[in-house]
């Protein structure tokens, strides 16, 4: 209790400090906002015109820093979301238990400092102009209403949790499952701690915080990893099933905003044919909207489909298709940059051909290098090659510079589809989807067939020792000498030589990782995971 | 269709050959310096261009089109990119001069495979062999050819090479290539040519002192792009030779994004390519918009639909309220009567354009001299004014026109001269009254002069009187009756006369000036969709983003999703609640917590009725979309993966760090 008073006294000072720091930065604020504003109304006409799109958000809250904010802090949103449209299912004081009838007390009141802090910054953000210290110190003093309900809310969380912890007492396994509330709210990291944290942090120029804020290599997250979890992590198969029966929300008003896109399809066939080229940007995935492009408009003519999201595509492909399918060119070329000139001089010397180049991600990871953009944009700027093209990374415009930018020529289309991803993640190496193993263990067991019968079983025993040991985290490998004895006791090799020379072929074809450790011993070690070996040991022993 | 496509061709052909002839003159200039140049060393010229790079490519070509014509067939264009290291560069300087060769003299197609070969080893030695084949051969073999070329080119014609983008090639590159080449300068007369975008200064900068002795460097300014532009504007939007027209407020955004953005000429013009290709698209009616020989034929063609089209035009339906009850019949049933009265209205719009413009300039005349530029300096700024609103009655106008009582005579009588040359030229019928009002001034004007002199006669023959007298007092009195008079008598006449040219001007100003969606049937020639042309031009991908994730009920009207403030419903999109969530997160962000807290998040949304039985199904689903929506945002590009700690991510956007 006594702890925690002297932290609200210290918070209660530096919270005057603050209030005068904001005062500074209030006025800087002021003076750019002023500024950033003049040139908002200077460009933005918009802004007076009904159908604005909603692009008269200013640059500053969209890019803006925000606050510090604890690291709870998105449990504490996820059950604010949660409980959002059940209001009426308000937290009842009356249950509440005497015995955290002091100690919550005093967090609560830290709890709502903390909420005046962060509602001073945020006021900070939204009314630069009018917010006057005064009034902030008049809220200081006495707090909104909403303010109360909100600590209400931590209060009857940290029952919650009270609760939960009564029950995991009372069962005997903790498999049940508790209700989702009580599991957000259940991660409440040292409180005092983060109170601390906060006050420490100086409320400086926005520029300093960011560099502040990435010098600093501590991190205060939470350590729990998905291991923990008793949940199988998902390999692509079962992801892919389990999305698809996945009912997909607000399809009707998918359909319609769809429907909207294309009725621009004409529109854009025109402006292809008046030399611009067109990009389509927006949340969603655009495939399926230039797909249907595809099909209804550009049956007849010839067209090129590029999926800049297929994580082996390179330009050169690209000209490549082009000049073998579309010019019917054999041959090969020194570089892209000569290959491009062939293509430029072929079109330029044959009017009649027209080619359409569609790219669903065109800043995907393989094409947004600035040579490749280069290439492409020289490519789009030809008069007869019609391109159309989607981006959906949020720097993708950083790609082009001023050169490039009328080389492409573009016209920008916003065609927020809401569509999900699903080609376009499909390649991409999520964290939370299991690698899945079937790809690896086919080709060890391809390579492996190849090999002679005592290399494979040299490298059995390299497997089987590695699963021995598969439970000691630390395991750094089978050393190059015990290798050699087990082998030599197993009649596999007859001297060192020839087992280097297995092992510089296993090497060669990646089944084997050799490393030194600290004592200079070569240590060898398989780079698969433990279950794909298993199954591979249980398929060889089929074979046998 | 048709007719609005080759309208706009012919449109998109006038904007470039316009360009190109703003770019000429300086050509010229450029040209002639050459030639005199020839003699020195390594001669160079510093074109210091601006920084609208993407313009210079169209001045490049200009350029060496015209040297090309006028002084030497040996021009060769290079570009950064294309010159890695000096080898590339040789090989694609051999390439552009052979080229250039084979042209002048393609008869001689031995020697055209000869120099193909040649181009295996690139070498200045080759170069210059080649250069002395070239000239030697032209010189002996062919007299009469020669005669013909030396008309046209000099006796040693120069090999012109020209860097476009000389801030972007490597400093090793150029300085190799200045060495080399200025060892063979007595063999080979090279001229360089230098793009300048940033300052000249980056010569000295690029160059140590040894390479760039070896220079003699002129610098040449070249036209400012602002310049371009009021050319542009000048010659595009403001004569009546096009039919098409720009609203105020497109206009307005077209300057803005010229000035705040890019300074690109050709940016400009795009925008205005798109303006008329949205307007023909987009309205109807714009098959109207043609020039005024066509409007008799186009009218009498309109079918049923189109002439209910105008009808419906807010414009027209303003203008048949005003008329009388028998005439609002007839036009709003009878299509032929329509017909004519759409000529007669249409031929009235051209010339109140014709009216305008030139009204316009003379005001111009008037408010670009005047002390702080109430009405800004560039008739650019003017057009926009007086297209918005009625100019008149703003404040910068009426702090001009007293600006403008206060104008001594000498601008006054110059400015009302170049109005009513202005007014001469211009092909408006009604201004003969206007001009010979106007020339009625200025003969006042004279006529005061030589009053004005009489005056002084007077006024000194006073002074001798006051001479003689030597009373103190009267003195003092005739002093002051001698200066209230002056005031009241003589500075009235210059100023009564000046008050009156200030009013006629303003009545000029409010009879033509009107702005032009005032007008009956405005529609047809102006363009006036400012958000369509912004959005195209200017987006904001980012913020499209940015809306679309923080508030999907712009985009997906259904009512659940509907929320006030900065909230968001918990039936969102999956995508929608987890970047929702991961805005409260540090730089790093754990997995584990983020999917508890979306399904909590989901779970609340979904019903709570979820028992025991099939939650372990309903658990893995979610997990499911859990993962689809964060590899959404990683292609996004909201988070990344990170290796500091284990299952977390890391942010990449700024917020909340």
């Amino acid at each position: 209790g006594t702890k925690v008073r002297k932290d609200k006294a210290q918070l209660s000072v530096s919270v005057k400090r603050f209030v005068k720091k904001l005062e500074n930065i209030c006025d800087n604020e002021a003076q750019e906002i002023l500024e950033e504003k003049n040139y908002v109304a200077a460009l933005g006409i918009c802004a007076q015109d009904p159908l604005g799109n909603g692009s008269n958000i200013s640059g500053g809250e969209v890019y803006s820093f925000q606050t510090p904010k604890r690291s709870n802090k998105m449990a504490e949103l996820a059950s604010e979301l949660a409980k959002t449209p059940e209001k009426n299912v308000a937290p009842d004081h009356s249950k509440c238990p005497e015995k955290m009838a002091k100690t919550p007390q005093s967090s609560e009141e830290i709890f709502l400092l903390m909420h005046v802090f962060s509602l001073l910054l945020q006021n900070k953000k939204k009314e630069f102009v009018s917010t006057t210290p005064y009034r902030l110190r008049k809220r200081l003093a006495a707090p909104d209403p909403y303010l109360e309900s909100e600590s209400e809310y931590s209060a009857s969380c940290s029952e919650e949790e009270d609760e939960e912890e009564q029950k995991e007492v009372g069962a005997v396994l903790s498999d049940q499952k508790t209700p989702a509330k009580t599991k957000a709210a259940s991660t409440p990291p040292p409180r005092n701690n983060l109170a601390k944290k906060t006050k420490e942090q100086k409320m400086g120029n926005l520029v300093e915080e960011y560099f502040e804020a990435h010098s600093s290599s501590k991190v205060l997250t939470s350590d729990r990893t998905l291991q923990k979890l008793r949940k199988r992590r998902l390999n692509q198969q079962t992801l892919h099933d389990l999305l698809k029966n996945a009912p997909l929300a607000y399809a009707a008003e998918i359909r319609d905003l769809n429907q909207q896109h294309e009725s621009l399809f004409s529109k854009w066939m025109l402006q292809l044919h008046l030399g611009f080229n067109i990009v389509l940007y927006g949340l969603g995935s655009k495939r399926d909207l230039l797909e249907k492009f595809r099909t209804s408009l550009l049956q007849d003519s010839v067209h090129l489909v590029v999926n800049g999201y297929f994580p082996s595509i390179t330009v050169r492909s690209i000209l490549n298709s082009i000049t073998e399918e579309v010019l019917d060119h054999i041959g090969t070329f020194r570089s892209p940059l000569d290959q491009l000139e062939f293509i430029t001089k072929r079109f330029k010397e044959d009017s009649s051909l027209e080619l359409y180049v569609l790219i669903h991600n065109l800043d995907s990871q393989m094409l947004r290098g600035e040579r490749s953009q280069q290439i492409l944009a020289q490519l789009s700027s030809l008069p007869s090659i019609y391109l159309i093209a989607s981006i959906d990374h949020i720097n993708a415009p950083l790609m082009w510079d001023q050169a490039k930018l009328s080389l492409y020529n573009w016209l920008w289309y916003e065609t927020t589809t809401f569509n999900p991803y699903v080609e376009e993640t499909s390649y991409e190496n999520s964290l939370l989807v299991q690698q899945s193993g079937s790809l690896a263990l086919s080709s060890l067991t391809h390579v492996l067939h190849s090999l002679t019968l005592n290399a494979r079983g040299i490298f059995r025993l390299l497997a089987q020792h590695q699963l021995e040991k598969k439970d000691n985290p630390s395991y750094p490998g089978l050393s190059f000498q015990d290798f050699y004895q087990q082998c030599r006791e197993a009649f596999l090799v007859n001297s060192d030589l020839t087992l280097r020379a297995q092992l510089t072929e296993f090497r060669d074809h990646k089944l084997i990782r050799t490393k030194r450790g600290a004592d200079g011993v070569e240590y060898l070690l398989i780079p698969v995971d433990d279950s794909t070996l298993t199954d591979f040991l249980e398929k060889e022993d089929e074979d046998v | 269709q048709q007719i609005q496509e080759d309208l706009n061709k012919q449109l998109l052909d006038n904007l470039l050959s316009f360009l190109s002839r703003s770019h000429s003159d300086f050509q010229e200039k450029t040209t002639k310096w050459t030639c005199r140049m020839k003699f020195r060393e390594i001669p160079t010229a510093a074109l210091v261009l601006g920084v609208n790079v993407t313009d210079h490519n169209l001045t490049f070509r200009g350029l060496s089109d015209v040297l090309q014509d006028n002084i030497t067939p040996y021009v060769a264009l290079l570009e950064a990119k294309d010159c890695p290291g000096i080898k590339n560069l040789m090989q694609k300087l051999m390439g552009q001069l052979m080229n250039c060769d084979i042209e002048v003299d393609s008869l001689e197609d031995e020697d055209c495979v000869q120099v193909s070969q040649n181009r295996i080893r690139c070498s200045m030695p080759s170069l210059v062999s080649w250069y002395e084949s070239v000239t030697k051969k032209t010189d002996s073999e062919t007299p009469s050819k020669k005669r013909n070329s030396s008309s046209r080119h000099w006796q040693s014609p120069p090999v012109v090479v020209i860097f476009k983008d000389m801030e972007s090639f490597t400093t090793k590159v150029l300085q190799d290539f200045i060495v080399i080449s200025s060892q063979h300068i007595h063999e080979l007369p090279l001229v360089l040519i230098f793009g300048i975008a940033t300052s000249p200064m980056i010569i000295h900068r690029l160059l140590p002192h040894s390479v760039s002795s070896l220079l003699c460097i002129e610098l040449f300014q070249s036209l400012s792009c602002k310049e371009h532009l009021s050319t542009i504007i000048d010659k595009l939007l403001l004569t009546s030779r096009f039919p098409f027209k720009l609203g105020g407020k497109v206009l307005q955004v077209l300057i803005n994004i010229f000035l705040y953005h890019d300074f690109s000429v050709q940016n400009f013009i795009k925008g205005f390519q798109l303006c008329i290709m949205e307007h023909f698209y987009s309205q109807p009616l714009s098959v109207l918009c043609c020039h005024l020989a066509d409007i008799k034929k186009r009218v009498y063609s309109l079918s049923n639909d189109q002439c209910e089209n105008i009808r419906r035009l807010p414009s027209f339906r303003r203008y048949v309220e005003k008329q009388e009850s028998g005439k609002q019949v007839e036009l709003l049933t009878n299509d032929s009567f329509l017909k004519e009265e759409t000529e007669k209205l249409l031929e009235d719009l051209h010339v109140y354009h014709e009216n305008y413009v030139s009204i316009l300039r003379c005001l111009h005349v008037f408010t670009s001299s005047l002390p702080k530029y109430p009405l800004g300096k560039q008739i650019r700024e003017l057009h926009c004014a007086c297209l918005e609103n009625q100019v008149w009655e703003t404040e910068e106008y009426e702090s001009s026109l007293q600006l403008a009582r206060m104008l001594n005579k000498a601008d006054l009588v110059t400015m009302l001269q170049q109005c009513v040359e202005i007014l001469m030229s211009s092909s408006g019928k009604e201004f003969n009254k206007t001009v010979e009002k106007l020339k009625e001034f200025l003969t006042q004007f004279q006529n005061l002069e030589a009053e004005a002199s009489q005056e002084r006669d007077v006024s000194v023959s006073s002074q001798k009187e006051l001479q003689k007298k030597t009373d103190l007092y009267h003195l003092q009195k005739t002093l002051l009756e001698l200066k209230e008079s002056r005031r009241s008598k003589k500075l009235t006449k210059f100023e009564m006369l000046r008050f009156e040219v200030v009013d006629y001007i303003d009545r000029l100003v409010r009879k033509y000036l009107v702005p032009a969606d005032k007008r009956t049937l405005h529609e047809i020639v102006y363009f006036n969709a400012a958000t369509v042309l912004r959005g195209h031009l200017n987006a904001a991908p980012r913020t499209a983003l940015h809306t679309a994730l923080n508030n999907p009920h712009w985009y997906l009207k259904n009512q659940a999703l509907k929320c006030d403030g900065g909230g968001i419903s918990n039936k969102a999109p999956d995508i929608c609640i987890v970047y929702k969530l991961h805005l409260e997160c540090g730089r790093l962000i754990n997995l584990v917590d983020w999917l508890e807290a979306f399904s909590t998040v989901v779970m609340a949304a979904e019903e709570p009725n979820a028992d025991a039985a099939s939650s372990d199904e309903v658990d893995d689903i979610i997990h499911a979309r859990f993962i689809r929506a964060v590899s959404e945002l990683e292609l996004l590009g909201f988070i990344k993966p990170s290796k500091q700690k284990t299952d977390h991510v890391a942010r990449l956007t700024w917020g909340g760090c």
